[in-house]
């Protein structure tokens, strides 16, 4: 149970600054999932708040506290690594009792919290096991379960499930989301992968060289992204980027001159932009679809057929690559031509400096 | 199983021709000169008596134990090799812990900490008996002095612990170096995890550091142990087994016999000797080591 909150934290290595002032504050019981690409400082930060690194400027408070003096295991914080790091020469409960035998409690306490955390994470065959002999998910339930048997005010996981397998990764991911529920604590959670990111999230904490780039749930920045870093970072086949010209516009929406010529109507309050101006139109896959009188023409290139819905990569005249979310149909094939028609109602404009032009109010609705 | 066997057997056949040269060679380097130290264990046989040579059967065994000296010899080398074993363990542990820390100039110490072993032993020796332990012109002494201790003759009051101190110094460096490996390839993350566990300095040495050293520890034992059962050149140019025999190790109780004593036969049998001791220590250190290897 407890709140975390950042004021202007920074992270300096010698002259480079990794972390450039980082203001965020993480509500009791929330699922906060630091996500970005690799090198844009989310672990640093993570470790930060661990306690593993020194903060360079700025606060970091603990329900309410100045922490950035306090050393890690006063923090009252558990960690789950991306290596595991379980202790090889302990068996299982040794491992997962480790803290609470440092604590000075008694045996008879350490196993009995110890039994508690195994039976949640069904690891109690495997408690007189050592490490070696676990496979990569036991492992990593062991891992999560030396940061249970701590009971502490917050989570912290790096990368937990980066070395697993696909399959493993998936039913990881709902465990820990369920652990969330079951175990009502804040946990912070680092991952570079945008789909762990959207399936776990309270709130997803997007970050690009140092800052952050937009904090928001994560159909708010499905739907609604800031910049277009966000925009593309989040979803999965990524966000379709355009060149376009604003032709004129009025109060509701923006005329749009397409690379084909033909020109769209995007609905947009009040945007901020000038006629004449260039701008980048955001398209999501599922935005867009296969009609022969389409705004734009292309040649198809790949198609990804998943069943259900097919991913269809059309290459346009002007050299643009398009992914369409379509029905999965068998006509569509490669080097045929087809019409794509778009449907601007959830689509993103983004000026020159990479910046969102329209907020969509309506995104959540 | 009778279908292994004789596939097994083809195959040894077959590949016999282009094995054989390496196998007599290993044969005639092994065999042979412990063939010729068993055989002349149960002779007659000293230099300074050339005409006579011949079968004692076991007579050279019975004056070898009925000599004190012998049981001297044997305690010598187990006191030897167990001192050194200790010290350089826990010195070359310390170093290890404190050259993997990081500080300026870490290079240059390193190089420093490990340069004693490429010293070699007779040099290593006369340097310490000449230069540092020696009571009137000696570092060692004079920094006792500065301090109104007592000047200590190092060879004639203590020669076995001066004997200790020079392989010690020796042997430091190895343990060192394997050491310093195996703290290497410690997962950093394993110590941060503990630090979260709230593990102070000597919590994580005793719990996380000391455990992940049990393997390369018992390298170093067995290692050393090889080496230091064989030490020669330290006690020749330092001490030479005296005084009387202080230092006069199983090795070294061989060469008296051998070179000093002209005695074939006695000094083959202090051989032989030898060989049962080392193999029993080789037998009890293998069983160790492979136990902390598969664990």
């Amino acid at each position: 149970m407890a709140t975390l909150e950042l004021r202007g934290v920074r992270k300096t290595y010698g002259t480079g600054e990794v972390v450039k002032g980082v203001d965020l504050s993480i509500k009791d019981r929330e699922f906060v999932v630091f996500v970005g690409p690799s090198g844009c400082g989310k672990s640093t930060l993570l470790r930060m708040i661990a306690g593993l690194e020194e903060i360079s400027a700025g606060e970091l408070l603990i329900d309410g506290v100045r922490a950035n003096e306090i050393p890690p295991d006063e923090r009252e914080l558990a960690m789950v690594f991306q290596s595991y790091a379980l202790y090889p020469h302990m068996t299982v409960a040794g491992n997962m009792g480790f803290a609470l035998k440092m604590a000075g409690k008694p045996k008879a306490e350490i196993a009995a919290k110890v039994a508690q955390a195994a039976r949640i994470l069904q690891l109690e065959a495997l408690l007189d096991r050592r490490p070696k002999m676990l496979s990569g998910g036991q492992r990593q339930r062991v891992a999560i379960g030396r940061a249970i048997v701590r009971n502490p005010k917050c989570f912290l996981f790096d990368e937990p499930l980066s070395n697993l397998d696909a399959a493993l990764r998936v039913q990881m991911r709902t465990e820990i989301a369920k652990l969330h529920q079951e175990l009502e604590a804040t946990m912070v959670y680092v991952t570079h992968d945008q789909v762990e990111a959207m399936t776990m999230a309270d709130r997803i904490v997007v970050l690009n060289g140092g800052r952050v780039e937009q904090v928001g749930a994560p159909l708010e920045l499905y739907r609604n992204p800031a910049s277009k870093f966000v925009a593309g970072f989040i979803g999965s086949p990524r966000m379709n980027m355009l060149e376009v010209a604003v032709a004129g516009h009025d109060g509701a929406a923006v005329r749009l001159t397409l690379p084909g010529g033909e020109s769209l109507a995007v609905p947009a309050r009040d945007a901020l932009v000038k006629t004449g101006a260039r701008v980048t139109l955001g398209l999501r896959p599922e935005s867009l679809n296969l009609a022969d009188d389409g705004a734009l023409r292309g040649k198809v290139e790949v198609v990804e057929h998943l069943g259900a819905e097919m991913l269809v990569h059309v290459r346009t005249p002007q050299d643009d690559l398009l992914i369409i979310k379509a029905p999965d149909e068998a006509r569509i094939h490669p080097n045929q031509t087809v019409g794509i028609g778009i449907n601007p109602a959830r689509s993103c404009l983004f000026g020159e400096d990479g910046l969102a032009l329209i907020l969509r109010v309506d995104a959540l609705a | 199983m009778a279908g292994g066997t004789k596939v097994g057997g083809r195959r040894e056949g077959r590949g016999w021709p282009l094995l054989s040269p390496a196998v007599i060679v290993l044969g005639i380097w092994s065999v042979v000169p412990l063939a010729m130290t068993l055989w002349y264990s149960t002779r007659y046989y000293n230099l300074l008596d050339p005409g006579r040579h011949f079968f004692v059967g076991l007579r050279n065994y019975d004056l070898l134990f009925s000599d004190p000296g012998s049981l001297t010899a044997i305690a010598n080398s187990i006191i030897l090799v167990a001192s050194v074993l200790v010290i350089s363990l826990i010195v070359g542990t310390a170093l290890a812990l404190l050259l993997n820390a990081e500080f300026p100039g870490r290079g240059a110490a390193r190089l420093f900490a490990i340069s004693p072993f490429f010293v070699m032993p007779p040099v290593a020796a006369l340097i310490w008996k000449n230069l540092l332990l020696n009571p009137l012109n000696g570092l060692l002494g004079w920094m006792m002095g500065l301090f109104g201790l007592p000047v200590i003759p190092w060879f004639s009051t203590a020669p076995m612990v001066a004997l200790i101190i020079i392989v010690s110094w020796e042997w430091i460096p190895f343990a060192t170096l394997i050491l310093l490996t195996a703290l290497q390839s410690l997962d950093s993350s394993q110590i941060e995890a503990a630090r979260m566990d709230g593990a102070g300095p000597l919590a994580r040495l005793r719990y996380i550091i000391l455990p992940h050293l049990g393997r390369p520890v018992a390298i170093v034992v067995m290692m050393e142990t090889i080496f230091l059962l064989s030490i020669f050149a330290e006690i020749l140019t330092t001490t030479s087994g005296g005084p009387g025999d202080a230092t006069t190790t199983l090795t070294f109780l061989v060469y008296i016999r051998a070179l000093l004593d002209f005695n074939v036969g006695g000094a083959s049998a202090a051989g032989v000797l030898a060989i049962v001791l080392a193999n029993i220590v080789g037998l009890f250190l293998m069983r160790s080591v492979a136990r902390s290897l598969n664990r």
